[in-house]
């Protein structure tokens, strides 16, 4: 093999950098005469057999996993449904992917980490601002577990009595598989309340909402992209029962959408990777914030501002005991590894759009799905949206003919777009596919 | 090691925070598409150019300690070097995929997955491994989600799950998350299980036992065999915390020990970045009697290609979506390049590493033999305090005051990506924090961006936005 690293050996790893010298040099510092006695593994479940995993070269590598994943078809995507995406400007590329950020750890030791601590602290910030709540933390894993950690804190509360957790008929399978699983080991039970044209029917509601209700979950957007009216009413039925109105969203949306905490929202949760994460198969970025009240009950890192011994405003991560390393099983959650660095590329996109930019690529977000609507409702056989509402990047669609086979023939066509059931579609447009209505629109024409 | 971090800023802060630089407010009513009973009023944010925001984050990475940067020892977190072409995979255009796609236009994702999804069969010696967990906690809370659904589909209810008193902080966590009773196992004298605190222990309530090994002190549970026995006797499960995987690969496998269920730390043990906190990827692996509950969906391989299916008694999903991808290559990446013979010499020399730094420093070191890590004690002076003073001599400390049952602890752990030099460097420092007097301790560290910083005071006052630090002018 040629052009490889000189500390690169036919049988060892590449990335630990011992000349076979420095080996015998250290193993005879230790009173060793080789590396199968640095084991204590007793015989009986020592491995002797091979995985069977063959080695190959980066460039051997590279190429093999580039050839594999040009497998993927090469489609146009119409998708969202709690997996969003925007134009990424390379800037967050470059800088985030900078190996001081990206090979550093949890900020045990602050002073030697403030930059990473003071990054925290800005996403932190940016998410109070879009939220109105004071309290953000520095990530979850994505809005589903965010909304498990949600459901769970409202659990712990002495605000919120009561076990039952109502959530809207119209809700991502995953979210609702997910939120199922968080609170399994609690005594909270998941029930739905009744929709009324894709949002909130704010009379079911408060029908089904009682003193055993311990939090109300609503989102706006909703999964189906219907832009909710009367969340204030929604707020003032978790009031009246002394539930907890969890709001779930996304960092878009929050830049366009009604203020969370001006209609008493008490948690929000989402999606925060919207912003700064390409399309990364589902790998996201759970925001959550909420009031002051709840902050001991918050799950995750915090990043707080203090002072150092020189007297400078320094930062560091605080009220730690909610967290599991302190508290063991009486903790908050168990979450240790979250997704800080996600969270330092949403802040860092949120930085570079500014106001101005935020605002004007949540409205794009509303134009393009109604203009796109529009278009595909000339369509014979075809109405869109099917809710008469404002609509947020997506939209469902009504078709005559099986949706199942509309979709695959715009498969074929190079266009995917999600199947609901047997005669709704739904579509999901932004800044990233925009360009490409005119030919959706044309291919979909040909598919009916 | 001479080092100063780069130091920005003024007589107040180390660097403006980015609405200290700008603050924007705009009419949001004005600019929006949407009647205005839908809308925000305003909002207000930092509004900066892309050359102003360039030099405010590379200004901030420069005030950050990395595994770039420099030795970064911390125990029971493997800070390996992360080979930066696992990046220019994962940023594959190819890989960019919405996951709600048809499994027929995903056949390149999913042979990844699945191939991922074999090698660490392969390494811990499970029968199927699920992907979705996004993390180790996550993973240890898939685990015993999987172990409840198990133990519930015998209609068989236990209320239990034993965790040593040395285990990880999310051992406790993630077996009370799922709803069980956490009984506390002491650790016997010579810092492994007690053999009859076990037995004591367990009963018909036990659920499973979370074990990591080696432990978190590095040493080998040499009585793994009997421990499985006592467990599976009592109708209990085995669960394995991958943390300290990086030890034994190819040369022990839970899987051979006893284990039922494992989760992986890809972020630890296959060489993904830790990214400040995250994203990390906690797989689980299961042997064939809990294959059918693990979360859905799974990667499995049909004629010709490869489809998502759901176990029969699925415990359903732990992740919107199907966890980290963006990890997930990467560590499918770090394994292919290393394969057997590379996995192997990785957990040597990460051993030998920690051997090498043990022989050279000056301070007790209580508990043996170990292996990829090990506990220090700072005897009469306080661990953390000398952690600090180790800052100024260019590296990053050990873990400190954990676990518990050691005095001061410091727990130590290398990796194989540190050279022989190197090593050498880093036992000077801590061996120079430790003889350096107790002033010269108690006010460091000096050379890095910010002093001391008093953390109970930042607690007793949290200010966790600029927003709290506005108010308070």
């Amino acid at each position: 093999m040629s052009n490889h690293n000189r500390h690169e050996r036919a049988q060892g790893s590449p990335y630990a950098p011992h000349t076979p010298e420095d080996t015998a040099a250290m193993l005879d510092a230790i009173g060793l005469e080789s590396e199968a006695e640095l084991f204590d593994v007793p015989a009986e479940v020592r491995f002797e057999d091979e995985l069977g995993i063959e080695p190959r070269s980066e460039r051997e590598l590279r190429a093999e996993l580039s050839s594999t994943l040009a497998k993927n078809d090469d489609l146009t995507e119409f998708l969202g449904r709690d997996h969003h995406t925007h134009y990424v400007p390379s800037l967050i590329d470059e800088l985030s992917e900078r190996s001081e950020f990206l090979t550093s750890y949890t900020q045990y030791q602050p002073e030697i980490t403030q930059g990473f601590l003071q990054a925290l602290f800005e996403y932190q910030s940016l998410v109070v601002e879009l939220t109105g709540l004071p309290i953000a933390n520095c990530s979850m894993y994505d809005a589903a577990t965010a909304l498990g950690e949600a459901a769970r804190l409202a659990g712990r509360v002495r605000q919120a009595s009561g076990t039952r957790v109502l959530v809207p008929e119209i809700l991502h399978e995953n979210k609702r598989a997910v939120l199922e699983n968080y609170v399994d080991g609690t005594d909270l039970t998941v029930h739905t309340y009744p929709m009324a044209d894709g949002t909130v029917d704010v009379e079911a509601l408060a029908e089904a909402a009682d003193e055993e209700t311990a939090m109300i979950y609503a989102e706006n957007p909703t999964v189906h992209g219907t832009i909710e009216s009367r969340l204030e009413a929604v707020g003032d039925v978790a009031d009246d029962v002394e539930a907890l109105f969890c709001l779930g969203s996304d960092v878009v949306a929050l830049g366009l959408l009604t203020e969370p905490a001006s209609v008493g929202a008490d948690v929000v949760v989402g999606e925060a990777d919207a912003l700064g994460l390409p399309t990364a198969y589902g790998m996201g970025l759970g925001l959550f914030a909420t009031r002051e009240a709840f902050l001991r009950q918050v799950p995750g890192r915090l990043v707080g501002a203090g002072e150092d011994a020189a007297g400078k405003r320094a930062y560091t991560l605080t009220l730690q005991t909610r967290e599991q390393h302190i508290r063991k099983e009486r903790a908050t959650s168990n979450i240790c590894t979250n997704q800080a660095w996600v969270a330092l590329r949403t802040a860092m996109h949120l930085a570079w759009l500014g106001p101005d930019g935020l605002v004007d690529l949540a409205s794009q977000c509303v134009r393009e799905a109604q203009s796109l609507a529009e278009r595909l409702s000339e369509l014979r056989g075809v109405k869109a949206p099917i809710h008469d509402r404002h609509h947020f990047r997506e939209f469902l669609v009504r078709t005559d003919q099986p949706a199942s086979a509309i979709a695959s023939d715009l498969e074929a066509s190079g266009f995917a777009v999600h199947v609901v059931d047997d005669h709704r579609l739904q579509v999901c447009v932004t800044d990233v596919n925009a360009a490409a209505t005119d030919a959706l629109v044309a291919a979909f024409e040909e598919a009916l | 090691m001479n080092h100063d971090q780069a130091r920005y800023g003024d007589d107040e802060r180390y660097e403006p925070l980015l609405s200290e630089k700008d603050t924007t407010s705009v009419d949001v009513e004005e600019q929006s598409p949407l009647p205005d009973d839908l809308t925000r009023d305003s909002l207000e944010l930092p509004g900066l150019s892309e050359p102003e925001l360039a030099r405010h984050y590379t200004r901030l990475s420069q005030m950050n300690w990395s595994v770039e940067s420099g030795p970064y020892p911390l125990g029971s977190c493997t800070m390996k070097y992360n080979p930066s072409f696992t990046e220019d995979v994962a940023a594959d255009p190819n890989g960019a995929v919405h996951p709600d796609r048809s499994e027929a236009s995903l056949q390149g994702t999913l042979e990844v997955l699945h191939g991922l999804q074999d090698y660490l069969a392969r390494i811990g010696g499970m029968d199927a491994v699920t992907l979705q967990p996004p993390a180790g906690a996550a993973g240890e809370f898939t685990g015993i989600l999987v172990a409840k659904a198990y133990h519930e589909s015998r209609g068989d209810d236990r209320s239990e799950v034993i965790v040593p008193a040395s285990a990880h902080g999310t051992n406790f966590a993630s077996a009370a998350m799922a709803g069980y009773d956490v009984v506390e196992l002491p650790s016997g004298e010579d810092g492994r299980v007690d053999i009859e605190a076990l037995e004591a222990a367990v009963s018909e309530d036990t659920a499973a036992l979370m074990l990591t090994n080696p432990n978190t002190v590095g040493l080998f549970e040499r009585d793994i065999v009997e421990i499985a026995d006592i467990v599976h006797d009592a109708g209990g499960l085995l669960y394995y915390d991958g943390a300290n995987l990086n030890a034994l690969l190819g040369r022990a496998r839970p899987g051979d020990m006893g284990f039922d269920v494992m989760h992986y730390n890809v972020h630890k043990t296959f060489a993904t970045p830790h990214g400040g906190g995250g994203p990390g990827a906690g797989p689980v692996g299961v042997v064939d009697d809990l294959v059918e509950f693990l979360p859905s969906p799974r990667v499995c391989e049909t004629e010709g290609g490869y489809e998502l299916c759901e176990p029969e008694q699925t415990i359903g999903k732990v992740h919107g979506y199907q966890g980290n991808w963006l990890v997930l290559v990467k560590a499918y990446a770090y394994i292919a390049r290393l394969g057997d013979e590379g996995l192997e010499d990785a957990s040597a020399k990460a051993v030998l590493n920690a051997n090498y730094l043990a022989e050279q420093l000056d301070y007790e070191i209580p508990y043996g033999p170990f292996h990829h890590e090990f506990a220090a004690t700072a005897g009469d002076r306080d661990a953390a305090d000398v952690a600090k003073r180790m800052l100024d001599y260019g590296v990053h400390p050990p873990t400190t005051k954990w676990p518990e049952f050691v005095p001061e602890a410091m727990l130590t752990e290398p990796t194989e990506a540190e050279s022989r030099a190197s090593l050498d460097d880093l036992a000077a420092a801590f061996n120079a924090a430790m003889a350096d007097s107790i002033e010269d301790v108690e006010s460091a560290p000096s050379k890095t961006t910010a002093r001391r910083i008093d953390q109970a005071a930042a607690a007793r006052n949290p200010r966790l936005s600029w927003q709290a630090l506005d108010d308070e002018e």
